[in-house]
């Protein structure tokens, strides 16, 4: 899977009550959380963002609760990937598990800013700064974390499988 | 070469001798949990999977406790996605309200975890089990659809930390300022995917309150888990609650840790946490002034009958600050009865207090305590994150429940010696 976005960054530290508010976890519709995705990190990130962007940020991302709202919301809002210097562990799994492509790249995480092209390859791990033409090496996931990812997720994998 | 107590756990359950920090396994779990923000994306999920029947009814429990009693319309249909999933798969193990409690108060109480357990719960803060010796972590939803399915999930085994606590702690310093001083070491990633193993003479002489108040905020440094070796003290608090054989596991001495580190309690005073994260913390000495709106005492981190009791020797005879809103939330039914025959709750009202039924409320921002804009709380609960209990431009600070007793009698970050 390849993915050519439009970048938006993001700091540290980014918390699972950033991405998706709790106020808006009762319901679990990627259409109305999209709607409300990176809120109280960035109010106006809902309406800017469009299918294909791509979000960067630096480490620990996706930290605090374990709603699997927040890779839903972000999936929802379009977002193609997100590259981050690290990712929360439970973050991580669940993006996996729903089908929302991640990369880990301290690299690419310091070097790339907002309003980049990037370029992410997620079978070979390189992403490529279509900017400065820089290239990061990031390690790709292991084939079967990349099937469940392609799938559009871990329940779309186990079907797959049977 | 020896194993971690975390190890072990985890090779059990995969069928295995010995397993190694940082490999893939597939392990059976005893135990799988969900709230009502979670289990209803895992019971989509599970029904997408096309299968009729859980795989093992009795090891699932769902707790409504986030946005219970329903706050709104659309919580009151996604408590109730739980509550027909329970009823059509035959799990006992749902709880009403008026039974129900904050899960983390509650599966102990109720004896449903134990000392060597492997426990996954669709919530972050499913950690605390670990203060009772059991390997417990939180994950998503579709983790959670999968082990309902299968009785299993996958783990990569972690590498462990070993917090060495030793010294006697002053007065008015417990189990979460023993956490929040690591976390402020470290920072809310200082533990990143790792086993936060916590031992030494302070906390073996620790209760199990404010053990399960530690184990609970292994999360806020990144940790998988937290986990403390079962002792005495566990054994008398399980010993009339679990009704089913478990296992008791100590770390080897030759197991292999990432990182060794020691803290002399004695030199340790109550630890607030500032905005915007659980790292950001200082002696309450140093906490400055800091004048408040809310202060909050309940929660999964404080919500049991220990902390209640605190909170109930600071405020007796005293009064809220004028203008100050003090939210009390016991954390379970059963702790709220003896709160109530203990005379706490007589002594919060007379304070000015206002003691709600058990839920997770304010504490994530649902309600029964929201701010507005500019507002500042204090609450014993775990997070402190922007926005996390109301408005974006609100801020939470976090301690034990004695300092935030004594703050909600002064109006400003106060310690509990100046009251």
């Amino acid at each position: 899977m390849k993915f050519t976005g439009h970048v938006y960054k993001f700091g540290s530290n980014i918390d699972t009550d950033a991405i998706i508010p709790a106020r808006y976890l009762n319901t679990f519709d990627p259409a109305e959380l999209a709607r409300h995705c990176m809120e109280d990190a960035d109010p106006g990130f809902p309406s800017k963002v469009k299918a294909g962007d791509i979000i960067v940020a630096d480490k620990n991302f996706g930290c605090g609760s374990s709603r699997e709202h927040a890779p839903i919301a972000i999936k929802g809002a379009g977002v193609a990937c997100v590259v981050a210097d690290s990712f929360a562990r439970i973050f991580y799994r669940n993006a996996i598990n729903i089908g929302l492509p991640i990369l880990e790249s301290p690299e690419a995480a310091a070097a790339i800013q907002e309003g980049d092209e990037i370029e992410v390859d997620l079978e070979t791990g390189l992403i490529k700064n279509l900017r400065s033409g820089e290239v990061y090496q990031a390690t790709p996931f292991p084939e079967f974390m990349q099937r469940i990812m392609a799938q559009g997720g871990l329940i779309n994998y186990v079907k797959e499988s049977e | 070469m020896g194993m971690t107590i975390s190890q072990k756990i985890l090779a059990v359950h995969a069928g295995r001798e010995y397993v190694e920090a940082g490999e893939l396994l597939n392990c059976q779990v005893d135990v799988i949990l969900g709230n009502d923000v979670t289990a209803p994306v895992a019971i989509a999920e599970f029904n997408r999977l096309g299968r009729e029947h859980v795989y093992a009814s009795d090891s699932i429990v769902l707790v409504p406790d986030h946005f219970t009693p329903n706050k709104d319309i659309k919580s009151a249909e996604q408590a109730k996605i739980l509550r027909d999933f329970a009823r059509q798969q035959g799990i006992r193990n749902y709880f009403e309200i008026g039974q129900m409690g904050i899960e983390h108060c509650l599966l102990p109480e109720q004896g449903l975890v134990a000392p060597g357990d492997l426990i996954i719960g669709a919530d972050s803060h499913t950690c605390t089990y670990g203060a009772l010796g059991a390997f417990a972590t939180g994950v998503g939803s579709t983790d959670m659809a999968a082990a309902m399915a299968t009785g299993e999930a996958w783990f990569k085994v972690p590498e462990s930390i070993k917090f060495i606590y030793f010294g006697q702690p002053p007065r008015w310093v417990g189990g979460k300022d023993f956490i929040l001083h690591a976390i402020g070491d470290i920072g809310v990633d200082g533990a990143r995917y790792m086993s936060m193993e916590f031992t030494g003479e302070a906390i073996r002489g620790l209760s199990m309150d404010n053990r399960f108040s530690m184990a609970n905020m292994a999360i806020e440094a990144g940790g998988k888990n937290g986990i403390i070796a079962a002792d005495d003290i566990t054994m008398a608090y399980i010993k009339d609650r679990v009704k089913r054989p478990y296992h008791i596991y100590q770390s080897d001495d030759d197991a292999v840790y990432a990182r060794i580190i020691e803290y002399d309690v004695s030199k340790l005073e109550p630890v607030v946490a500032f905005p915007h994260l659980p790292e950001n913390t200082r002696p309450v000495s140093q906490a400055g002034e800091v004048w408040l709106d809310q202060v909050v005492i309940g929660s999964c981190t404080n919500g049991r009958i220990e902390d209640l009791q605190t909170a109930a020797e600071i405020l007796k005879g005293h009064r809220v600050y004028s203008g100050l809103r003090l939210i009390i939330l016991p954390g379970t039914q059963a702790i709220y009865l003896e709160a109530l025959r203990r005379g706490y709750i007589e002594t919060f009202i007379e304070a000015g207090a206002a003691v709600s039924t058990p839920t997770c409320g304010p504490c994530l921002g649902g309600h029964m305590g929201i701010l507005a804009k500019g507002e500042k709380a204090l609450a014993t609960t775990n997070r402190n994150f922007v926005g996390r209990m109301g408005h974006p431009e609100s801020e939470v600070y976090l301690s034990n429940p004695a300092v935030a007793a004594a703050s909600a009698i002064k109006g400003r970050i106060t310690p509990p010696w100046e009251v």
